[in-house]
């Protein structure tokens, strides 16, 4: 029990809490790469998303993204864009933005597609325009499982934004990569805290919101991207 | 970019690190199976532990796995030990859910007629509810396998790490045929057995459409 | 406010099949008045859904043209005309995101009426097919029972006041209990709005009850008669039509059809304290064996024999033995059927609003109606001629 008093000691200690290598600085790169990932990953998925689903024509383009986003190692990604990009935050964001993409972008054309056939006809026969169809009828409709993508993009890029200290970038990974390599147990305890914390409270965060919206709609979404009977994507 | 001649040079390494990535990848996914399924048989009839045990894997599940084996090694150190825990703990809630699912898909009058005509419970486990839970648990154990195949690199950091050790050592040497050798057997070895498991899922529950993937 | 709908030579081919592909529609020409129900009928796969897609043009047609009120709607702007008629269909498919009143004020907010304007009429709709705006203006269509959901549906297809409606099998998604109680609102709803209305489904029970027209259609698309209910039951245009209708189409067409509109047969009727030589006399002359004795009201007493009558004194209630069904004008040729078969005395008493005796009915009668054509049943309607 001696080291769990080394690992609060850590927690502790005021020199921890300030400067550019201080919890709150390495918080906040952690959040503001994976916020900026997943924005752009939104930006990009969800209208090619809508596109696809409201006309359901490219749908074998959102099948082979979600084969490559499930097959391609999120570690693997990064180190290769290492050499295309050079080292740190240059080529930690291209690796994210393309781990954000697919749950979002399989999630949004599902969500779209598995909308009622009737309700969308209905909409169409009063006399709905394309577009008052696709924002008046299909998109509230899969609000649920637009969320849910949402959700398992951004617990996954959280999770692998720590890794980005692999590659020589910032965040909460550096206390672990650092704490590995100088063998210093409290600090690699104490970072691996704040990650896993940060990670289970992103997802339950977008898990209540989600929930939220499954309760508006009055039914819950179902997962496109992640296994058969599992919720949430791909572990990190 | 890439040089044939590095290739070469290093065949042996490459070799012996695929075949490293392989047995860590099935000593955790063989190692999560076995766990999981005694877990499955003891928790099914009680839902509330059902819920606390898959609620636990869940967070598991989530943590990222460089925290993950952060917090292993102040306990286990850089082992052997210490990799394969990671790997089966990412593969444990993959395999409770589908295997619990898998289970509650069988119709229930198939139950009926089991007990009706005699079998005991484990005979009704093994030669009816197995049987026809094995779509969903065989698309389980390749989503685990698939997920496994890429956990494995991060390992690379305590010392293992298969094919990720190949990525590593081609960034820490600047290495770029090395990097991308890594990369691609990686990303095939995860096509392979995405590709060979459903297919064997198919293979082997010729009464059901698969429903794996 | 309703329209004509006219299909002339309506056709609708699938690419790269024969004509007989599920859906397709051959040279359709039909007439639907302003403000009549016609019912679109046949079985599955004989082009009646794709024929009203058509009118909406969620399907658009291979040749041919489809006029509303004379206008051939291929040259209004696809939206627009949607607006302009009210559209149901079985699933209803209200929007489940949207409460009863949002889902009702779809059509009136994309025509762009202000707030209050669509508060006004949904609250008139929902009341109108009988639902409480307070109680189910703010709910979800999953809080709904199947038919209240129904109902809905009808409310927000009549929301913008559309001259024409379009209704595929609206009522086939409840039970039959609720389906009979949704049709017989919907045709006293009908009564008052006389809408231009084109009806599918493939129940032939449901087009006799519900149309004013029925077009039976064939698989292959092909329009197989064209004409009221009565003229349909009476003289089937094909075998197709005479076995498609069903064998007791004598039955179904008695039930179309009301007392009222037979020839009745007078009684030879006496009033308590006439004198019986007199009303002895009247009756041993006529073919009918049975006088009725009737009371000053001219209401039905009883019936008394040829026999029992004596030859002199007056008539008194006691002679009366047997008595009849009372039959009101209003009553079915089926269900006077029904309570002539049960009586004691196979003659039905038709009486009016009152209950004085207007004349007498047979079960004979009935039945020799069933069997005769239409021509010759001076129902009303008459023929509806098809523009071919």
């Amino acid at each position: 029990m001696e080291f769990f008093g080394q690992v609060v000691a850590w927690f502790l200690d005021p020199a921890h809490w300030t400067g550019s290598n201080g919890v709150p600085w390495r918080v906040g790169e952690h959040l503001v790469m994976s916020g900026l990932a997943v924005l752009i990953g939104v930006a990009i998925a969800i209208p090619a998303g809508l596109a696809i689903g409201h006309t359901g024509r490219g749908e074998q383009i959102s099948t082979a993204v979600a084969g490559l986003g499930r097959a391609v190692p999120s570690y693997a990604l990064l180190i290769l864009f290492v050499p295309l990009f050079g080292l740190g935050f240059s080529s930690a964001l291209p690796a994210l933005i393309l781990l954000a993409i697919p749950p979002i972008l399989v999630n949004t054309v599902a969500g779209i597609r598995d909308v009622d056939a009737d309700t969308v006809e209905a909409g169409r026969g009063m006399g709905m325009t394309e577009r008052e169809v696709l924002v008046d009828v299909e998109l509230p409709a899969a609000l649920p499982a637009i969320a849910l993508g949402l959700r398992t993009s951004a617990v996954q890029v959280v999770a692998t934004a720590t890794l980005v200290a692999l590659v020589a970038g910032g965040g909460l990974g550096r206390y672990i990569v650092d704490g590995f390599a100088l063998r210093q147990d409290d600090r690699l305890f104490a970072g691996a805290l704040l990650v896993a914390v940060l990670a289970v409270g992103t997802d339950r965060a977008f898990s209540w919101a989600q929930s939220r919206l499954e309760h508006r709609a009055g039914r819950p979404a179902r997962d496109a991207f992640g296994p058969p009977a599992v919720a949430g994507g791909m572990p990190t | 970019m890439i040089r044939w001649d590095v290739i070469q040079g290093n065949l042996p390494l490459i070799g012996t690190k695929f075949l490293e990535h392989l047995a860590l990848t099935v000593v955790a996914v063989v190692g999560g199976l076995v766990i999981s399924g005694i877990a499955v048989v003891l928790i099914r009839d009680r839902p509330r532990i059902v819920a606390l045990v898959t609620g636990f894997f869940s967070i598991v599940y989530t943590i990222p796995s460089l925290a993950l084996l952060a917090f292993l090694v102040p306990l286990t150190h850089l082992s052997f030990a210490t990799a394969e825990i990671a790997l089966v703990g990412y593969t444990l809630f993959i395999l409770t859910r589908n295997l619990l699912a898998g289970l509650a898909s069988v119709p229930r009058d198939a139950l009926e007629a089991a007990d009706g005509m005699g079998y005991g419970r484990t005979r009704r486990l093994w030669q009816v509810e197995v049987p026809l839970a094995l779509p969903l648990i065989v698309a389980g154990i390749r989503i685990a396998t698939v997920t496994t195949i890429g956990l494995v690199m991060v390992t690379a950091l305590i010392g293992f790490g298969g094919l990720g050790q190949v990525m590593l050592r081609g960034y820490n040497f600047r290495n770029d045929t090395l990097v991308l050798v890594g990369f691609v057997l990686t990303v095939a070895l995860g096509l392979l057995a995405d590709l060979g498991l459903g297919w064997l899922g198919r293979a082997i529950t010729p009464w059901s459409r698969a429903r794996a993937g | 406010m309703a329209a004509t709908v006219t299909f002339e030579h309506v056709t609708k081919r699938y690419p790269g099949s024969a004509a007989s592909r599920p859906g397709a529609v051959e040279d359709l020409s039909i007439e639907v008045p302003a403000g009549k129900v016609c019912v679109l009928v046949g079985p599955s796969g004989c082009g009646k859904t794709t024929s009203l897609k058509m009118v909406n043009r969620l399907i658009e047609p291979t040749s041919g043209r489809i006029l509303i009120g004379g206008e051939d709607i291929a040259s209004r702007e696809v939206t627009d005309l949607r607006r302009s008629i009210g559209y149901v269909i079985q699933q209803v498919g209200l929007f489940p995101h949207q409460t009863i009143g949002e889902n009702i004020a779809t059509v009136p907010r994309l025509l762009g009426w202000d707030a209050d304007r669509r508060r006004e009429r949904v609250d008139a709709l929902i009341t109108l097919v009988g639902l409480d705006p307070a109680v189910h203006g703010d709910r979800f269509p999953a809080q709904l029972s199947g038919g209240e959901r129904q109902r809905v549906g009808v409310a927000r297809a009549l929301a913008a006041d559309p001259p024409v409606m379009l209704m595929d099998e609206p009522f086939g998604a409840v039970d039959p209990i609720v389906r009979e109680r949704l049709q017989n609102e919907f045709l006293r709803l009908q009564a008052d709005l006389a809408k231009t209305i084109l009806f599918v489904t493939h129940d032939i029970d449901e087009a006799i009850k519900m149309g004013d027209l029925v077009a039976v259609m064939e698989v292959g698309g092909k329009l197989a008669q064209f004409g009221t209910p009565d003229e349909i039951l009476a003289n089937p245009a094909s075998d197709f039509v005479a076995r498609f209708v069903g064998a007791d189409r004598g039955l179904k067409r008695l039930a179309l059809t009301r007392v009222e509109s037979l020839d009745l047969r007078p009684a030879v009727t006496a009033r308590v304290g006439d004198d019986s030589g007199e009303a002895r006399r009247r009756i041993v002359a006529d073919p009918f064996e049975f006088l009725l004795l009737v009371d000053a009201a001219n209401r039905p007493i009883g019936w008394i024999g040829q026999r029992q009558v004596p030859a002199s004194g007056a008539l008194t209630e006691s002679m009366a033995s047997a008595m009849s069904p009372l039959l009101d004008g209003k009553t079915t040729l089926k269900d006077a059927l029904a309570m002539l078969i049960d009586a004691e005395v196979q003659v039905g008493i038709v009486v009016d609003g009152k209950g004085a005796v207007q004349g007498l009915v047979t079960a004979d009668e009935i039945t020799a109606y069933g069997r005769r054509d239409a021509s010759a049943s001076g129902a009303p309607g008459g023929a509806m001629a098809s523009l071919r």
